[in-house]
């Protein structure tokens, strides 16, 4: 039924097949290093403790800037995320003033229906803000990022499932700046050394390296609270940028975890289901010369 | 073109033998397969139409909370709830005292003005703003009752939103609400 | 085709609707008794899977429709929402999105079986130019489909593809902004491309519908491609094909369910997530994995022939690479269906099947340095292979000798 030429076919059309992702991630910069995920893998979870630390990291450092338009206060206490409490959610929402046309003076309180306020009212005032350059939103900026890989690995990653690429470039950003144009940069066309234009910032990962974003993160900024067995959490910019990136996917999927548990019973389910196929196709074929 | 029939009839022995195999005997593999089916049919089609349902962003709004403070006696307000007008009047005393004196025997739907408004909260009255006729929104401290008026087909509601003329058959609905504190209501 | 029902009215009913509406009758003759080959492959089967990707592209994109908004201040953020609020969202889109990409996996290797199989010769000519047409119909509308999230790559294929229209001489600029309802993609464009989008996959649909039809005049080909002699050669379709194309499908869903729920957005590209902006263009623009071959070609030609710019140039080898497949019965000569039976042909169809994959992963390969070379070598080897090689080796190739039935092949298999 299926002999040599038949298998190289399908060896040829899932080549092709995967072929997609030749050029898919993002130019420019150095090797990404993959990290360990508690997310990534057929199994993988988000870590509840890792989220919230994540979101006090934006909370406190990122949104100043950057905005997270497509996220809810309520979207904090939903299944599968950080698992805030609904009254934490409530208070936290009631921290903020919400533009609303309807209300007196044009603002209220917030309630954990709303979207989470911009840090900019206009994207013009948000330039304006940041010497020109817009900082991205980040609701799903965790899935608009990806990984390049060498050679044909990016062929393995149909078969593992790698959606890991966003928070991996993420992590490898924030931990990637200079305070001088490193020996490493890249030489100009014309052989003159990297320059770096004012106000620009140089990062070993950011397509082009030199980034309008100041290294955002530094050791000691963010304090966390002990964890409930007391356990201390490092305070370095390696512990926040992996906890903010890994919020950041959860900002991107939030229902990660509940489409790989659906997932895994759909899987399951067609196993059994083609086993079973297989044998009543057995069955009625039985004695039949094909 | 050969004809099918005759594979029934001229084909190979084993295949007629087959065919009356898998037609007579209940087999355990056909009723597992089946089941088994089925089973997936049917959890593939609730998605389908779950998805339907209102989703989480509307969900979210079913219940909101809604500040008092600020309405004064003889104001009213009309507030959005669940995609509806809710009306939100701060009654007067004498709306109050109106509302009490009718007897229920004059009611067309009867109920009394306690169950029309929530304990130690008689001054407030709300209520769902669709006239129970056919849903068009009554006009306030008009009609003949000191209550609402419906412009669509003339139904004329008392000081407690109860039905007293016209086509309408039944009082302004109440919404699901209660009172978190003097001045605070969760409605849904 | 009527020849071969058995359908006898049971009851009075029965026969009342047999004599006014006869669709039982339609149905047993064309659903359960028609006669097919019993010798056919898995590769048979993906006629039948073919036709679930549509009906799951069909009702996952319906229910899509009911949430989404076709509007370019609306459209990203609507597909969120559907990924976020609605139940089961996330999994309906994810379907969706992953969906298209099976149906061309599907549809490669359907038309790969018919290449090697012979599939295409007299009587199917109609047959295959109906289904090369669906092929084209299926580009089309996912490429509508892939504009409807409205992020970078949408936005950027939009005005890429439509780029193509103003190659035409004369008409070119007219056209281009008539497809695109302005001077450049817009809310007019957006919004065409969904009402287009939501119209096209019942067109399919409809010349899905001629597709069996021209099907089941003649009967199916087969692994041998001798033609059906007897009744010995066939079973009926139910229950033998059926069941054999229903474990089909669900051995396709096993791929199918693995990309949906752990890697849906692994096939599509991170760029598609940050929302179109006219102003930026991403780093680097690759169409969906599916359209690479013919975008490889589209990109081949960086020259001026004669008269004709690279632009024009492009378009028209693009255009031909399709075109050429609807004359694919006449090109090749030879009267033996089956590369089984065609020593050298098989050597040229596994060619080709390189030559093919090797266009796929050049259209996704920088335009620079050896691969500029290497497009350009294997568009010319794609255009060789239908107008050289096939009607060459029609003439100076000798076939091995064919079994006399496909009865005798079966059982030469089985005994050997």
């Amino acid at each position: 039924m299926f002999n040599t030429k038949t298998i190289l076919a399908a060896i040829a059309l899932v080549a092709g097949f995967a072929s997609v992702s030749a050029a898919q991630a993002a130019e420019g910069g150095a090797p990404i290093e993959k990290q360990n995920w508690s997310f990534a893998g057929i199994f993988g979870t988000y870590d509840t403790n890792q989220l919230q630390r994540g979101f006090q990291v934006f909370r406190e450092v990122c949104s100043s800037c950057h905005g997270a338009r497509l996220i809810s206060f309520r979207n904090l206490s939903e299944k599968g995320g950080p698992n805030f409490s609904e009254a934490q959610v409530k208070a936290l929402a009631a921290e903020y003033d919400i533009a609303d046309p309807t209300a007196d003076g044009g603002t209220r309180k917030g309630v954990a229906a709303d979207r989470w306020p911009s840090p900019f009212a206009t994207e013009q005032d948000a330039r304006d803000a940041n010497g020109g350059a817009m900082p991205p939103d980040f609701s799903v900026l965790a899935k608009a990022r990806g990984v390049k890989e060498e050679g044909l690995w990016w062929i393995a990653n149909y078969f593992t499932g790698y959606s890991e690429g966003g928070p991996d470039y993420i992590h490898a950003l924030l931990n990637g700046y200079h305070d001088e144009v490193p020996e490493s940069a890249p030489h100009n066309s014309d052989g003159t050394p990297f320059e770096l234009a004012e106000g620009k910032h140089y990062n070993d990962y950011f397509p082009g390296h030199a980034i309008g974003m100041g290294p955002p993160l530094s050791d000691e900024l963010v304090a966390y609270e002990p964890g409930e067995n007391g356990e201390e959490v490092p305070l370095t910019v390696e512990q926040y940028s992996h906890d903010v990136s890994a919020f950041m996917m959860w900002m991107a999927e939030p229902g990660l975890v509940a489409r790989k548990e659906t997932g895994f019973k759909v899987l399951l389910f067609l196993f059994v289901f083609a086993g079973l196929m297989y044998a009543t196709k057995r069955k009625i074929w039985r004695g039949i010369e094909h | 073109m050969p004809a099918a029939s005759d594979v029934h009839r001229t084909g190979n022995g084993t295949l007629a033998t087959q065919a009356e195999h898998s037609t007579n005997r209940r087999d355990f593999i056909f009723v597992a397969t089946g089941s088994v089916a089925a089973v997936g049919a049917a959890a593939t089609i609730w998605p389908l139409i779950n998805q339907l349902n209102p989703d989480a962003s509307t969900l979210a709004l079913a219940s909101i909370e809604f500040n008092l403070a600020g309405i004064e006696v003889g104001q009213s307000v009309t507030i959005t709830w669940r995609g509806l007008p809710v009306f939100v009047r701060h009654r007067t005393q004498k709306e109050i005292d109106e509302a009490k004196a009718v007897p229920l025997s004059d009611l067309k739907d009867p109920a009394t003005d306690e169950e029309r408004t929530k304990p130690g909260h008689e001054d407030w009255l709300i209520m769902i703003a669709n006239c129970t006729h056919l849903g068009c929104v009554p006009i306030g401290e008009a009609g003949d009752f000191d209550g609402w008026f419906c412009p669509c087909h003339g139904s004329h509601y008392d000081s407690a939103g109860r039905i007293r003329k016209g086509p309408a058959p039944l009082n302004l609905v109440l919404p699901p609400y209660e009172f978190i504190s003097d001045t605070l209501v969760q409605i849904g | 085709m009527s020849e071969h029902s058995t359908y006898t009215p049971g009851t009075g009913i029965e026969k009342w609707l047999d004599e006014r509406l006869p669709i039982i009758r339609f149905s047993k003759e064309h659903l359960m008794d028609f006669p097919t080959p019993k010798n056919l492959n898995y590769w048979w089967t993906f006629g039948a899977i073919l036709v679930m990707c549509l009906v799951v592209q069909i009702v996952t994109g319906v229910i899509l429709a009911m949430h989404y908004t076709p509007n370019v201040a609306m459209a990203f953020d609507s597909v969120e929402h559907i990924r976020r609020d609605v139940n089961g969202g996330r999994i309906i889109q994810a379907t969706h999105a992953v969906g298209a990409s099976m149906f061309f996996a599907a549809v490669y290797i359907h038309i790969f079986r018919g290449m090697y199989f012979g599939s295409y010769k007299a009587p199917r000519e109609i047959l295959w130019i109906l289904g090369v047409l669906i092929f084209v119909l299926m580009m089309a509308t996912a490429f509508m489909g892939y504009v409807l999230p409205w992020g970078q790559m949408s936005g950027w294929a939009a005005t890429v593809i439509t780029n193509i229209f103003a190659a035409i001489p004369v008409i070119g600029n007219p056209l281009l902004e008539l497809l695109r309802g302005g001077f450049s993609v817009g809310n007019p464009t957006l919004n065409r491309f969904f009402s287009l989008h939501y119209l096209l996959p019942f067109v399919i649909a409809a010349v899905i519908v001629l597709h069996i039809w021209a099907l089941h005049v003649p009967g199916n080909n087969n692994p041998t491609g001798v033609d059906v002699k007897s009744s010995r050669d066939t079973l009926p379709f139910h229950p033998y094909y059926t069941m054999k194309d229903a474990f089909g499908m669900v051995l396709f869903m096993i791929p199918f369910a693995w990309f949906i729920f752990f890697a849906p957005d692994i096939l599509g590209h991170p760029d598609n997530y940050i929302q179109f902006n006219s102003q930026v263009t991403p780093t680097h623009i690759v169409p969906e994995w599916y359209f690479l071959p013919f975008y490889a070609i589209l990109r081949a030609i960086d020259f001026n022939i004669l008269f004709i710019d690279s632009k024009l140039g492009g378009v028209i080898f693009f255009g031909g690479s399709i075109v050429i497949l609807f004359f694919l019965p006449w090109l090749d000569r030879s009267k033996v269906r089956s590369g089984n039976f065609r020593p050298m042909f098989k050597w040229f169809y596994w060619l080709f099947v390189i030559n093919f994959v090797a266009l796929t992963y050049l259209g996704a390969a920088p335009a620079e340095g050896i691969y500029v070379i290497l497009a350009k070598i294997c568009t010319a080897y794609y255009f060789i292979h239908f107008l050289v090689i096939l009607p060459v080796l029609g003439r100076i190739e000798k076939p091995r000798p064919l079994p006399t039935s496909i009865s005798e092949s079966v059982l030469g298999k089985s005994h050997a």
